[in-house]
């Protein structure tokens, strides 16, 4: 995951703007069709999601850096964690009250 | 071989996302949808744990357990209170990428300033602006949802506000271009500090003159900022897992801003920088009209005549809390063979599809929520429209008059129905500070009260045999 730090800067950037545009296209492809009763908990589901971000956070706190970095990383990683962990079961519980009877 | 390893999990991490928002298009299957958004979570997570890198594990446990010991109780939240905990989440989303940008600049300019490159270098200044312009734009918006005393409610507007809320960004955009021209110089460090104390200060002056009945859209824009900060994350970090759920994620935010936006007949720039409710010209009105006010008993004989009712909910049933009541008033109409219907406004409520959850959570099945469009076509067939703590997005003067600032946005044509009854706290008028005609009609009759304690009466009526 921090190949760039170890390794030189030559990091292909036009194959992470591929990327990009490719997932915008996923995604407003997905979520156009999500069901209109369901915006709140796909709110809080994509923000879980996006909360991906503590793959870096796990990296900055962990790695061989200086503690002043470490600290930023471990705050980073705690504010990631709390969407994670609320972001999913809160999503789950609003979604277990979706019933057709 | 760990290397594999890690690509392999974010390949599958990236599918299972993927499928996860795929199964949320029904609620049916949308359980499914939070197993594979958790299984995912964990394979990127362990994935990255077990990188040779990782060294301290200490730190790392300690802020996982501190996630939880936070996370749980804001998972727990009534639901009324729900838009202010998506809305500190994307807080902490903004903050994340914030400081990940910060620590991977110092990091940098102290062990191999040649590694930042322009575009390395132009990502991080994109990802700290977000990040932090989201953090505090979003704890504006989670205080002003949660009524904190110091922050005010009302829209704040000042003269020349737009210039200034600008010039500040242009500030940091300018300072950004020099940073990333100039990494290593002398100053550079300074200059990005600035950046992230003019981030910080954009955040709350871009909130400030924002109000109550814009805070779906502008959740859904906060939201649209914190994808893209963890899309600007995945450029500095070169991974392309953050860049695929970052994208996810500000496409969501992305596409419920323009439903929102049209939901409102308004851009994105003028619930930015339109100050609702602060705009319009003092209405001239002719005749003044009076309300008429209708007793329980009455409402009830109407309620229980009507083969359809519509009811259109809004803020004020969530406020109320009313919804718990709704449902035992749906109990009692269905069970005598009324047809009964929730016309939901997308703008309904503080966030995207926020009565749905409250009516759900009320048990109300998820198949008598009815959306505006398709509900619009019913309401002149509807017997009684019964209104709760809605107000603008019934307004007909939405229809035609030029000078408010709700004129042209799409509305529940409640007008429409053979009897309108409305229950509504108090004579004020709705968040946009424009009368509702709706409310003046000739077949409109007005309940005044606490929509949980009006509602409850009514209930009681039904059950206590005065009907049959």
């Amino acid at each position: 995951m921090t190949e760039a730090t170890t390794t030189t800067a030559a990091v292909d950037y036009w194959s992470m703007v591929f990327v990009l545009v490719l997932a915008t296209f996923i995604g407003l492809g997905v979520i156009r069709r999500v069901s209109r009763l369901l915006y709140t908990p796909l709110m809080s589901l994509t923000n879980a999601i996006s909360a991906i971000a503590v793959v870096g956070s796990l990296v900055v706190t962990g790695a061989e850096y200086p503690t002043t970095i470490r600290v930023l990383g471990a705050i980073a990683l705690f504010a990631s964690m709390t969407n994670i962990v609320s972001g999913f079961l809160i999503t789950d519980r609003m979604l277990k009250m979706f019933k057709k009877q | 071989m760990t290397r594999a390893v890690a690509q392999f999990a974010a390949i599958l991490a990236t599918a299972l996302f993927i499928f996860s928002l795929h199964w949320m298009n029904d609620p049916k299957t949308a359980r499914h949808g939070v197993v594979a958004g958790v299984s995912g979570m964990l394979v990127a997570v362990l994935a990255t744990w077990f990188q040779p890198e990782i060294v301290h594990h200490g730190w790392i446990v300690l802020a996982i357990v501190a996630g939880f010991i936070v996370g749980v109780p804001l998972s727990r939240v009534p639901l009324t209170a729900v838009p202010q905990r998506t809305a500190l989440s994307h807080a902490f989303g903004g903050l994340a990428a914030g400081l990940v940008g910060t620590a991977e600049y110092y990091l940098w300019l102290g062990k191999g300033p040649e590694l930042l490159t322009p575009f390395r270098m132009s990502a991080i200044v994109a990802e700290v602006i977000l990040g932090f312009l989201t953090f505090t734009g979003s704890l504006m918006a989670a205080g002003k949802l949660q009524e904190v005393r110091w922050i005010p409610q009302r829209p704040v507007t000042y003269p020349g506000q737009n210039f200034v809320n600008i010039g500040i960004l242009g500030v940091a955009v300018v300072l950004g271009v020099l940073v990333v021209l100039q990494p290593t110089a002398v100053w550079s460090g300074r200059a990005f500090s600035g950046i992230v104390g003019l981030a910080v200060l954009f955040g709350v002056l871009l909130i400030i003159p924002i109000g109550g009945a814009d805070m779906p859209t502008v959740i859904s824009i906060l939201n649209s900022y914190a994808g893209l900060s963890a899309v600007a994350m995945g450029f500095v970090l070169d991974n392309k897992l953050l860049v695929t759920a970052g994208a996810l994620d500000g496409s969501s935010g992305l596409i419920l801003s323009i439903i929102m936006c049209r939901a409102m007949n308004r851009s994105f720039t003028n619930v930015l920088f339109g100050a609702f409710g602060q705009v319009q010209a003092a209405t001239a009105v002719g005749e003044q009209k009076e309300w008429k006010q209708e007793t329980i008993e009455g409402a009830a004989q109407l309620l229980e005549q009507a083969s359809l009712v519509v009811i259109i909910p809004g803020y004020g049933m969530a406020v109320a809390q009313a919804q718990h009541k709704v449902r035992e008033l749906y109990d009692q109409l269905t069970k005598r063979g009324i047809a009964v219907k929730f016309a939901i406004h997308p703008v309904a409520g503080r966030m995207p599809g926020h009565m749905n959850v409250l009516l759900a959570e009320a048990n109300i099945p998820y198949t008598a929520l009815v959306e505006m469009d398709e509900i619009n076509p019913e309401m002149p067939q509807c017997d009684v429209a019964l209104v709760i703590g809605a107000n603008d997005v019934v307004n007909p003067a939405a229809r035609y008059a030029k000078h408010t600032p709700i004129y042209g946005m799409p509305i529940i044509d409640a007008d429409k129905a053979k009897t309108v009854l409305a229950i509504k706290r108090s004579k004020n008028p709705g968040f946009a500070g424009i009368d509702n005609e709706l409310y003046v009609q000739d077949n409109t009759w007005m309940l005044f009260g606490d929509a949980k304690a009006v509602l409850g009466d009514l209930v009681k009526q039904f059950g206590s045999g005065g009907l049959h």
